[in-house]
């Protein structure tokens, strides 16, 4: 195939992966406002998706925090011969940026790979169909729930990563660099205002619309039995990934440009 | 009574459903035979728009589906219609009285608390007892179907569509799909629609079998006429069928 050919072949595959994915956020929203929400299913998965990831997002912050504190501390300590401002750079690193982002990596991997192998799985042995045939529909009884769930658990397990992760900046602070928990603290509460809680807070809103969009979508179009599901599966974790990565850049962007740094 | 017209489906350019016509009346069990490929699943699906034919009508009762325009006129036209899937298709997190009742919500007005016995009503209806509370993964394939046909049933449906209803299964379980099928017709009197490759189901429980073949209907006739047909293709199905089985 030539160069043009294989162009084209792609530009149409990006294209009716991107109507689709349209046309089922728009379905989700439609029947968002016209089917009585599934309340059990949105606290099912909501604590599912919580759950599932409470651990890993425990470990990765806790250790995002402790290696912050000792890179920031060593390199001052070297250039200054004293660890300066650790609080400060755990604090910040975490809140506006690791926190958010690490969190919603962890939750795309954890929880995002299980949502498009289950609808996936769905598709292939026609529990979707099964449902159009009892009176609902994949919007009302799969995807809704679903969008919730992330977007009620995602900003959830940021902020518990806040925590987590200071925490952990706080043990090697104390432990290796023999700085006084005041001074710590003092270094975060200082210089830290709402608007930079908020700034990542704001993100992991986005962080979560993405997740569930692409894990229900993979999900939603899988083909080809187990082997289907599991490419679909990695493609969703992968594609999650990437867009995270990218829309942190926009969205952060956007609110530095509003004033919310 | 559903009355099919001029019904064509492409997939790919080829024409899986080409331009058939059928009517089926009032409680009888009409059958679709041939062999894999032919669009014997693609004619049900369009039955109840799981999937969207090309062109051509479907009246049920008076009224073409094909025509409907929203989800809740097409959400309308499915209550009529209970739908067994080839492997079942019950959800694996949900246990057994759950599936069954599952569409309750949806397609009727029957409140909660009377759900668990119409459970049991329908489970018992197919044979079936004390499996309430199973998960779908502790069940045998014959009795998942079983489970299928009941949650199929549950809102008393006046039409039920089955696929390959016998597939997978051991002679035993198959024999008992094939009685629950014609007492679900004699019983409740709900029309049929099988979709089947298995002539042995199509000739024991059938009023009427159409031969589907190439997207075309090429015999449609009572099981007795059928079984003497002079038109090859169908001649070479039944043979080649009935030699497999041996």
């Amino acid at each position: 195939m030539n160069p043009i050919s294989r162009l084209g072949e792609i530009s149409i595959k990006i294209a009716l992966h991107l109507g689709r994915t349209f046309f089922m956020v728009k379905n989700v929203l439609f029947w968002l406002f016209h089917s009585k929400l599934e309340k059990n299913e949105i606290f099912k998965q909501t604590v599912r998706i919580g759950v599932d990831s409470l651990g890993v997002t425990t470990l990765t912050s806790l250790f995002t925090g402790m290696v912050l504190a000792l890179q920031s501390g060593y390199t001052s300590k070297n250039l200054f011969n004293e660890p300066l401002y650790v609080g400060t750079v755990v604090g910040f690193s975490l809140v506006k940026e690791l926190a958010p982002v690490l969190t919603a990596i962890v939750v795309s991997g954890r929880a995002g790979s299980s949502v498009t192998a289950e609808i996936g799985t769905m598709a292939v042995t026609e529990q979707i169909d099964a449902l159009y045939t009892l009176g609902t529909n994949p919007s009302t009884y799969l995807l809704i729930p679903r969008y919730f769930a992330f977007i009620i658990a995602l900003p959830i397990l940021t902020v518990f990563a806040n925590i987590v992760g200071i925490f952990g900046g706080f043990l090697v602070s104390s432990i290796k660099l023999s700085i006084p928990s005041s001074v710590y603290f003092d270094d975060i509460l200082q210089f830290m205002e709402v608007k930079n809680f908020m700034h990542g807070f704001i993100k992991t809103f986005f962080f979560a619309f993405t997740i569930a969009t692409v894990s229900c979508y993979k999900g939603l179009y899988t083909e080809g039995g187990a082997e289907g599901v599991g490419r679909a599966t990695t493609n969703s974790v992968v594609l999650s990934m990437i867009l995270i990565l990218a829309i942190d850049y926009f969205v952060s962007s956007f609110l530095v440009l509003i004033g919310i740094t | 009574m559903i009355e099919v017209k001029n019904l064509t489906k492409i997939y790919d350019s080829k024409k899986v459903l080409n331009d058939i016509s059928v009517d089926i009346e009032n409680g009888e069990i009409f059958t679709i035979m041939g062999p894999s490929g032919t669009g014997k699943s693609t004619f049900i699906k369009s039955v109840i728009r799981l999937i969207e034919p090309e062109s051509g009508s479907i009246i049920v009762d008076g009224r073409d589906i094909l025509k409907a325009k929203s989800e809740f006129e097409i959400q309308n036209v499915r209550k009529n219609f209970g739908y067994l899937f080839q492997e079942g298709a019950l959800f694996d997190s949900l246990n057994v009285w759950e599936n069954v009742t599952f569409g309750l919500k949806y397609l009727t007005d029957i409140p909660k608390e009377k759900y668990i016995r119409i459970a049991k009503e329908k489970l018992k209806l197919v044979g079936l007892e004390n499996i309430e509370y199973k998960k779908i993964n502790e069940l045998s394939g014959g009795m998942k179907k079983r489970v299928a046909l009941a949650r199929a049933i549950a809102h008393n449906p006046k039409y039920i569509l089955y696929d390959e209803p016998t597939t997978g299964l051991d002679p035993i379980s198959s024999d008992i799909i094939i009685n629950l099928i014609k007492e679900m017709a004699e019983k409740l009197k709900i029309t049929s629609i099988v979709v089947t490759h298995d002539v042995k189901l199509a000739l024991t429980i059938s009023t009427r079998i159409g031969m589907l073949f190439n997207g075309k209907f090429i015999e449609v006739n009572t099981p007795e006429k059928i079984k003497e047909s002079s038109i090859k293709e169908v001649k070479d199905f039944i043979e080649t069928s009935f030699i497999e089985s041996k």
